[in-house]
């Protein structure tokens, strides 16, 4: 039985050359169903990889209790040194969170790009951000320090270009790195120069802190809920980012997912078409094998393992493809919360990869099933008169 | 038996393969009969915007206000007949999850300037006018959460909180609203903007943005550009755009959902080419002697060719019809699973005659190359069986 599989498979398979052009219908229907999906899905991936990225065990965001963007809340200068004060809080630094009209490059499309006003301890505090260019922003001066990704989805945002802000005019000092989180998305600029441009007095929109431990966000959390002096809020940047990353992820996903499932119908009518065709053009030469004593499980195998074998070659090049073109592509896309830009990256990572080739194999069993059962199950004398 | 009858015998001579060859270009159709939908729904497009209608918001950035007090300045520029203002109010109702957007409004010059919507029952504008806590919201939205006139609605304020700390909002539904009888797709939770500015801790007499009716649409440019010169040089400089162009500034922003869906078609249509052009090869191939022999009857060369290509757009429009068709019966179905997200789309019956004119094109482009092979088939050759 093994001996009768292994001698028609390899004779499928052999002959597979000859059968180029409808083989190649399972391969380009299946590779484009995989290169979607995972062009789809490596979006939702990168996305929620930069988003959390951002996030560390020990920092939190303290914020307008209730709210779920950084852009509401006021804090006075007073609320933010009581809470530095306060047990369990390393550091902490006022935030001020506002956006620019800036174009995309090549386009006239401007987007709304985070500009985020921060104190010295903020560098401290989020110590993957790192200058890989130029140099920090100096207190006091008109000057502002710009991520990586904004600097090449942006315009006018190399170092030494003037960037209009509201009446000012600032110039880019540096560029700065941040482990690869959608912090690379956004603008930075001394708080106090922030504030001033955007009339905000000393007022910060949040704070950022970082906390003696994990532990340390929930104790702070009630504390400040208890306390009549403040509305506020901590929330573990974990928990802060999840949150934000949550429904556009999911809904990326399900999209992806959709589109997949629909596409994945019409490869398996397009698989189906071909193995059929494939099996009636050798119609005679099945019947011929099995009249000479191959049983019908060896035939329905054969079939099926061409099926996958043109399936799988289908998936690693559509896969192969995305991965190629898209990943670490680097788009940006709206933050519903805030109305601003949130810059990330495609991720084809080796476990989309592999659900990739999942689908590939699934839409070629199904493609395979049917026509080797029918090559199988053909009487012998019809199929020998070919017809 | 005519030409088209002798196409149609044809193209089922082969039940099995042409059946599933059409499934595979109906998939692409239906496809793209919603991605076309839901993008333009993305884009905007779909969404109604008067042509005689401006925006006008704050210059450097959607999230700025702008005092009420420009309102009298604006209803001065000449050319501008009405004026109405919406504000982001934000908010969750229940779970953060249920999104819709909420705008404090003026219910008179609200309804006034988008005269397009129909307010029902018949006494909701005045209820809307004079109860203060009163909402009127989009059908759909009535219909997604199940409210109906008369409901308490609790929205937990997440920008704004009232005067004396609370941040939950009561507002009761006094109404429903459609426009020309269907529902928008960016469905609305509007109420009065005396309310909230009463009762608001913060943020007194601003608005998010003016909504100006003109009555001379063709000097829109001219009335945007005097409007902007109004404020240039103070606190609070605007942009005029057309409720068209904001509209569109707007969706934009939600990222290359044009470039997606593009790349999601460009995939599926190389892949149907692909497909159906191997199909078609296939058939004449092994119909070369029959050709052959038509020509003998005395089928001109041309004939024989416009059978060929008239089997392949057949096959085409066949898909694009039934592809378009089902993405109309699906329509609604899939824009009520998503529309928690974004609002809902519409597949509309231009969508589907796109699709259609799209199926044409790929029809010719698949059966060309057959044709012309057909065209150029000797007689001798061909009976040969080569």
């Amino acid at each position: 039985m093994l001996g009768q599989i292994y001698e028609v498979t390899v004779m499928n398979l052999l002959n597979l050359p000859s059968r180029m052009s409808a083989s190649s219908v399972i391969v380009v229907g299946i590779g484009g169903v995989v290169a979607v999906l995972l062009g789809l899905l490596s979006m939702a991936e990168g996305f929620q990889a930069s988003l959390e990225k951002m996030g560390k065990a020990d920092r939190a965001i303290i914020m307008r209790d209730g709210t779920s963007s950084e852009m509401n809340g006021a804090m006075t200068p007073a609320d933010r040194a009581t809470i530095k004060a306060m047990d369990g809080v390393v550091q902490g630094s006022g935030e001020t969170y506002v956006v620019a009209a800036i174009n995309k490059i090549g386009t006239d499309i401007s987007a709304n790009v985070v500009v985020r006003g921060v104190e010295p301890e903020s560098f401290g505090i989020r110590s993957e951000v790192q200058m890989i260019d130029g140099r920090r922003f100096e207190l006091g001066k008109a000057e502002v320090i710009v991520g990586v990704k904004a600097a090449s989805q942006f315009e006018g945002l190399n170092i030494g270009d003037k960037l209009p802000v509201r009446d000012q005019v600032w110039t880019v000092v540096g560029h700065f790195a941040s482990d690869g989180s959608a912090t690379e998305g956004e603008i930075w600029a001394d708080l106090a120069n922030v504030n001033s441009a955007y009339r905000r007095g000393g007022i910060s929109n949040t704070m950022r802190v970082r906390l003696t431990d994990e532990g340390t966000a929930s104790a702070l959390d009630e504390r400040l809920k208890a306390d009549p002096r403040f509305d506020l809020m901590v929330r573990s940047e974990r928990e802060f980012y999840a949150a934000q990353s949550e429904d556009r992820t999911e809904l990326i996903n399900g999209f992806g997912v959709a589109v997949g499932v629909i596409m994945a119908i019409g490869a398996v009518f397009a698989a189906l078409n071909t193995m059929y065709s494939a099996v009636s053009t050798r119609t005679v030469e099945i019947a011929t094998l099995r009249a000479l004593g191959f049983g019908s499980v060896p035939v329905v195998i054969s079939v099926m393992i061409e099926s996958l074998t043109l399936a799988l070659l289908g998936g690693l090049i559509g896969g192969g493809l995305v991965w190629l073109v898209f990943d670490g592509y680097t788009a940006s896309t709206l933050n519903d919360a805030s109305f601003s830009q949130v810059a990330f990256d495609f991720a084809v990572t080796p476990e989309l990869f592999q659900m990739g080739l999942i689908w590939a194999l699934v839409l070629g069993l199904v493609g395979g099933a049917f026509p080797a059962i029918r090559a199988a199950t053909i009487p012998i004398t019809t199929a020998l008169r070919g017809e | 038996m005519n030409i088209v009858g002798l196409m149609w015998a044809n193209l089922f001579r082969k039940p099995m393969r042409t059946t599933l060859t059409i499934l595979s270009v109906v998939i692409a159709f239906l496809l793209f009969g919603l991605l076309q939908s839901i993008g333009s729904a993305f884009e905007g497009g779909a969404q109604v915007a008067g042509v005689d209608r401006l925006v006008v918001a704050a210059k450097y950035s959607q999230i700025d206000n702008l005092p009420y007090a420009q309102k009298q300045q604006i209803l001065s520029v000449e050319g501008v007949d009405g004026i109405t203002h919406t504000s982001w109010f934000g908010g969750n109702y229940q779970d953060p999850k249920n999104f819709f957007a909420k705008f404090p409004v003026d219910p008179v010059s609200y309804f006034d300037i988008y005269n397009e919507l129909d307010l029902q029952p018949a006494d909701a504008l005045e209820r809307f006018i004079r109860e203060r806590n009163a909402a009127v919201v989009d059908v759909a939205l009535a219909e997604r959460f199940g409210w109906q006139v008369g409901d308490v609605i609790p929205i937990i304020g997440t920008i704004y909180s009232k005067s004396d700390g609370d941040r939950l909002w009561e507002f009761t539904l006094v109404g429903t609203y459609s426009e020309n009888g269907e529902a928008s797709n960016f469905p609305l939770f509007l109420f009065n903007y005396e309310y909230f500015n009463e009762s608001t801790a913060f943020g007194r007499d601003q608005v998010g943005q003016w909504t100006v009716r003109i009555d001379m649409p063709e000097r829109a440019g001219e009335i945007a550009q005097q409007i902007d010169a109004l404020f240039e040089n103070s606190t609070d400089p605007t942009r005029t755009a057309s409720e068209d162009e904001a509209n569109r500034q707007f969706a934009r922003q939600l990222g290359d959902m044009g470039f997606i869906t593009t790349m999601i078609m460009s995939a599926v249509f190389f892949t149907i080419i692909l497909l159906t052009g191997n199909t078609m090869s296939q058939a004449l191939r092994e119909r070369i002697p029959e050709l052959a022999v038509l020509k003998t009857l005395g089928f001109t060369d041309a004939t024989v060719s416009l059978l060929i290509l008239g089997e392949a757009v057949m096959l085409c429009l066949l898909g694009g019809l039934l592809g378009g068709l089902l993405a109309l019966g699906l329509g609604p179905i899939i824009s009520a699973m998503i529309e928690s997200f974004f609002g809902s789309f519409e597949v509309s019956n231009q969508v589907v005659l796109n699709g259609l004119g799209l199926s044409l094109v790929v029809g010719l482009l698949i059966g060309m190359i057959p044709a012309l092979s057909a065209q150029r088939l000797a007689i001798v050759d061909a009976l040969r069986g080569l």
